[in-house]
């Protein structure tokens, strides 16, 4: 099959690929880029495991082609820790039990973050409206829900997060 | 033993690989040269392979092969057996790939291995393949009716087995002199488990040794090992090394041993290159095992102190066309033992059928056996109260076993061996603020709004299990569970059990029972799980057994340790073991805590060995096997408020509380996050989730686009309460907790429709309570109460 060069910057990197047209940009990232922290659940586009930021808007990356992606600036769970600390939503997941088997957790962080980027300090209603495009199977969602609010709550405080232990990349 | 950590909320030791996106799940894997294989699955639920021509398949650049039932038929793999055994059962075999007759949606009829995913994909759709539909049947009650489909020729009218348990002479006895008696037909829907990691599987061949290795989303590795080796590969066990890394749940859906695993296991050796396959979703709703699918009618009586005086149970179970690993315990002896439900019932009597049908194989999910019961029991007990026109907790109440009654012999052959049931209720009524509520309910109804309030004062029995009890019920396995605790010369400790964390949180829960234990921090203790090839034997976790099993081998090799260390600290002490005592870390003579030895001198002199007893051999690591001496027995009460709107039917959640007892919680914040994950895959089943075949087995919700999983904006912020009752037979005091949301919630939920619906003259109604069926049966009952009025 023919390829399509594309042109990313993945995570603050830049990054230059020829690529099958038909591929989808989770199976890039993943596949690819060996960035396997967004995950695929569905194949419907319903479960939101695969969401990313696609020039700083969430987006589910099993619903675009690769190639739709071109020029764009893509952030994965891999690039959202900043300076070697935690993004307040990774801290919160911790602090509140916000996950389980991990899977979902990925996804469930980048939705969150696009929430929080839009609203800094959202209700209890306001967060599970956002995430409804995000399927956990785990928590019953209320301790993401209490994670959400736990991350809104440290950045309204100006709290700093805790270094990045695990991201052995 | 310290309690520095037992009982804490301390956060998880496994969170940061998740919260960064590194984390390893079997899809996140690859090897060098790995090809990837596809499935080309039934799209009939019944049919017969007339032929298959893989000619244009093959023919495609990067199609390596293209494997069918009678390639692995020629290659001498067996059939995937199951692990429960009843008298009479029927056992048709079940191959991998289908050779002759496909027998639900679904069902594999090749596989083509190719050097890419979508290459294999690609191929599967060139695969020329001639199949004759047949008749099919998908219902348990259509398969039992005299001219259905035939599943299996093995299984003549469609039955697997027929099961009964309790006295059913004692039932009619007390049916007789019953004051009232209700009867209700139920069915308790399927559903489709949806860990929401897809399963995948990776294997290996080494030429050489012949050995492989499979990397697989299992709960229980020795169990995929055994399985595939002994009895469907037929390659020595010590062949074979089964990882299963980090998995994204599994609530049950990972016990079990599939086709796919034995496809790439086989074509990994004839084609000596690594093969991975991962499901789409979509083969996912027609190939990862189901829950629940019961047909039942029960009957409950009551003497006129509105004393419980028995039990009866009629159930239909629809296993699905193959028997899958434990398939045929779900219905029978994790069910029908539980039919007691936490109440005097003096007169227990139920019947399975376990019925094939061709739909995709039914097995345990999250609660497996126990929701199903729980729902039948809790149901009628809402019933008889509302026909007695009494309160449904103060029946409750009026019926619990008494805690001075323990251990309590149930007609349906369990022993319970603790409990106290009545303060968790008044816990629940408490927090729920229910008789503030029943007024709110009764002014709400005045307005038009209905409010309904559901119980279910649940019981469960988990903790599988003691071998001996479960082997004369025909289990083919053990059920104890395994544990290495071995220390390293720095006094750095790493312990090996059998058990699998899928979620639950493994890493940290354990590593705080072996940190107070020894008296070291949490960060000195790693625990490894999930690789046969590390692992002492182990049976991996299932039936809410990891703490109370799993963690009790720990207690116990950990026992072990202490007492080695007492010794060599004595040793290096020059006094006698017995006068030496362990305390802030440290050994030292009692009375003498100047003169003592760290955790970390006893380990290193343990190593080097330069100066321990004669008698004593070098090392500091031990084992222990511990098989339980009972069941663990969960109990609770869970109280569920909805509200329904009569114009669109639609059910809402306003409050959920959960009142549970599972003895002393090693970390109650991952105690808790079980019990919220529980409670919403129970209210799921009750208000959204729902497995839909046609008539002719084709599956009408195949993907979340009709399934519905509950959303975020489902679900309310739950409200958790405790009591703790210890076991009173392991050595932590734990029972299992992994389970008993989902157990009590369904029933809870459904019981507060119901409440809800009572101002319409609604008796019952099954689940899901969609939007459409809630409003249909509030069209009906109006137009019932119309024609009452009317004529």
């Amino acid at each position: 099959m023919n390829r399509v060069p594309i042109n990313l910057n993945v995570n603050g990197k830049a990054t230059r690929s020829d690529v099958e047209p038909r591929q989808l940009l989770v199976h890039f990232l993943r596949d690819t880029l060996g960035l396997t922290g967004t995950h695929v659940g569905c194949d419907t586009s319903q479960c939101g495991a695969c969401t990313v930021h696609v020039d700083g808007e969430a987006v589910k990356s099993c619903t675009l082609f690769a190639v739709q992606a071109d020029g764009a600036s893509v952030t994965t769970i891999e690039g959202l820790a900043h300076e070697g600390r935690l993004h307040a939503l990774q801290e919160g997941f911790w602090e509140m039990h916000g996950l389980q088997c991990g899977f979902c957790t990925p996804g469930m962080i980048m939705s969150a973050a696009d929430l929080l980027a839009h609203e800094p300090d959202p209700s209890e209603e306001q967060i599970r409206h956002a995430l409804e495009g995000n399927f956990c199977r785990c928590t019953g969602y209320h301790n993401i829900v209490r994670a959400v609010r736990h991350a809104a709550e440290a950045n309204a405080r100006g709290a700093s997060s805790e270094p990045v232990v695990a991201a052995d990349d | 033993m310290s309690d520095k950590y037992f009982g804490k909320p301390v956060k998880r030791v496994e969170d940061p690989r998740f919260i960064t996106g590194t984390g390893h799940y079997t899809e996140d894997m690859t090897l060098p040269g790995m090809a990837h294989a596809a499935m080309l699955r039934s799209p009939y639920a019944s049919a017969r392979i007339v032929s298959i021509d893989a000619t244009r398949a093959l023919a495609q650049p990067g199609v390596l092969a293209v494997l069918t039932g009678k390639d692995l038929l020629d290659a001498k793999i067996g059939s995937i057996p199951t692990g429960w055994l009843l008298p009479d059962l029927k056992t048709p075999p079940h191959y991998a790939i289908a050779p002759e007759v496909a027998r639900h949606v679904g069902d594999v009829i090749a596989a083509v291995i190719a050097e890419d995913r979508a290459t294999a994909e690609d191929a599967v759709a060139l695969l020329d393949v001639e199949l004759e539909p047949m008749d099919a049947v998908a219902l348990g009650s259509d398969a039992l009716a005299p001219a259905a489909p035939q599943v299996h020729p093995e299984a003549p009218g469609n039955v697997a087995f027929e099961w009964e348990i309790g006295d059913a002479a004692a039932v009619e006895e007390n049916f007789a002199r019953a004051y009232r008696t209700v009867k209700l037909t139920l069915r308790n829907h399927r559903l489709v488990p949806n860990a929401i990691e897809p399963r995948a599987s990776m294997a290996q061949y080494q030429k050489a040794s012949d050995e492989f290795t499979l990397w697989t989303t299992s709960q229980n590795p020795h169990i995929h090992r055994l399985l595939l080796a002994a009895f469907v590969l037929g390659i020595p066990e010590h062949k074979l090394r089964v990882i299963s890394p980090d998995v994204g749940g599994g609530f049950g859906s990972k016990i079990f041993q599939y086709p796919e695993e034995v496809i790439v296991l086989h074509a990994a050796r004839k084609l000596n290159r690594p093969v991975k396959w991962s499901a789409r979703r979509s083969e996912s709703f027609v190939s990862d095992a189901q829950g629940r699918d019961h047909e039942t009618v029960a009957e409950l009586a009551v003497d006129e102190h509105h004393k419980v005086l028995g039990l009866r149970v009629k159930t239909v179970a629809n296993l699905g066309a193959y028997l899958t690993t434990f398939a045929p315990a779900v219905p029978t002896y994790l069910y029908g033992t539980l039919l007691n439900g936490t109440y005097r019932f003096p007169a227990v009597h139920a019947h399975v059928t376990g019925v094939f049908t061709n739909t995709v194989g039914v097995d345990a999910y999250r609660g497996a056996g126990r929701p199903e019961a729980t729902y039948v029991v809790e149901r009628m007990m809402s019933r008889m109260a509302h026909e007695l026109g009494i309160d449904p907790a103060e029946f409750r109440r009026l019926n619990f076993i008494q805690p001075d009654e323990f251990p309590y012999q149930t007609p349906v052959a369990l022993v319970y061996d603790s409990g106290n049931y009545e303060p968790a209720l008044d816990q629940a009524l408490e927090r729920v603020g229910y008789a503030e509520l029943r007024r709110e309910q009764e002014e709400a109804r005045a307005r038009g709004r209905y409010i309904g309030i559901g119980f279910s004062s649940y019981l469960e029995a988990c903790g599988l299990a003691p071998s001996k009890l479960v082997g004369q019920l025909g289990a083919q396995a053990g059920q104890w569970e395994s544990a290495v605790v071995r220390v390293m010369p720095t006094g750095k400790v790493e312990v090996l059990t059998g058990s699998h964390s899928h979620g639950q949180g493994h890493e940290t829960a354990f590593a705080q029972i072996i940190a107070d234990d020894l008296q070291i921090p949490m960060e000195d203790v790693s625990i490894i799980h999930g690789d046969t090839g590390r692992m002492p034997y182990g049976w991996g976790t299932y039936g809410s057994r990891s703490a109370a099993v799993g963690g009790s081998a720990m207690k116990m090799a950990t026992a072990k340790i202490l007492d080695k260390a007492r010794r060599i600290a004595a040793h290096l002490l020059e006094a006698a073991p017995e006068d030496v005592v362990h305390e802030d870390g440290k050994f030292f003579v009692r009375g003498v805590p100047a003169n003592s030895k760290s955790f970390f001198d006893v380990a290193l002199m343990a190593h080097l060995a330069h100066n321990i007893p004669d008698d004593m051999e070098p090392g500091l690591e031990a084992q222990h096997f511990y098989d339980p001496k009972n069941f663990v027995y969960p109990f609770g009460t869970h109280v569920a408020v909805v509200e329904v709107d009569a114009d669109t039917g639609r059910v809402k959640l306003l409050k959920y509380v959960a009142v549970d007892d599972c003895g002393p919680m090693i970390n109650p914040l991952i105690a808790e996050g079980q019990v919220h994950g529980g409670i919403a895959q129970g209210v799921g089943q009750a208000l959204l989730e729902n497995t839909v075949y046609d008539e002719q087995g084709q599956l009408v919700t195949g993907s979340f686009m009709e399934y519905a999983v509950p959303r975020a904006d489902d679900l309310v912020q739950f409200d958790i309460g405790h009591t703790v009752t210890p076991s009173p037979h392991n050595p932590l005091g734990v029972k299992g907790i992994g389970e008993a949301g989902t157990i009590a919630s369904t029933a809870a939920t459904a019981n507060a429709v119901i409440d809800a619906l009572a101002p319409f003259g609604i008796a019952h109604l099954d689940m899901p309570y969609t939007p459409e069926r809630v409003w249909r049966a509030i069209q009906a009952a109006r137009a019932q109460t119309q024609q009452a009025a009317d004529d």
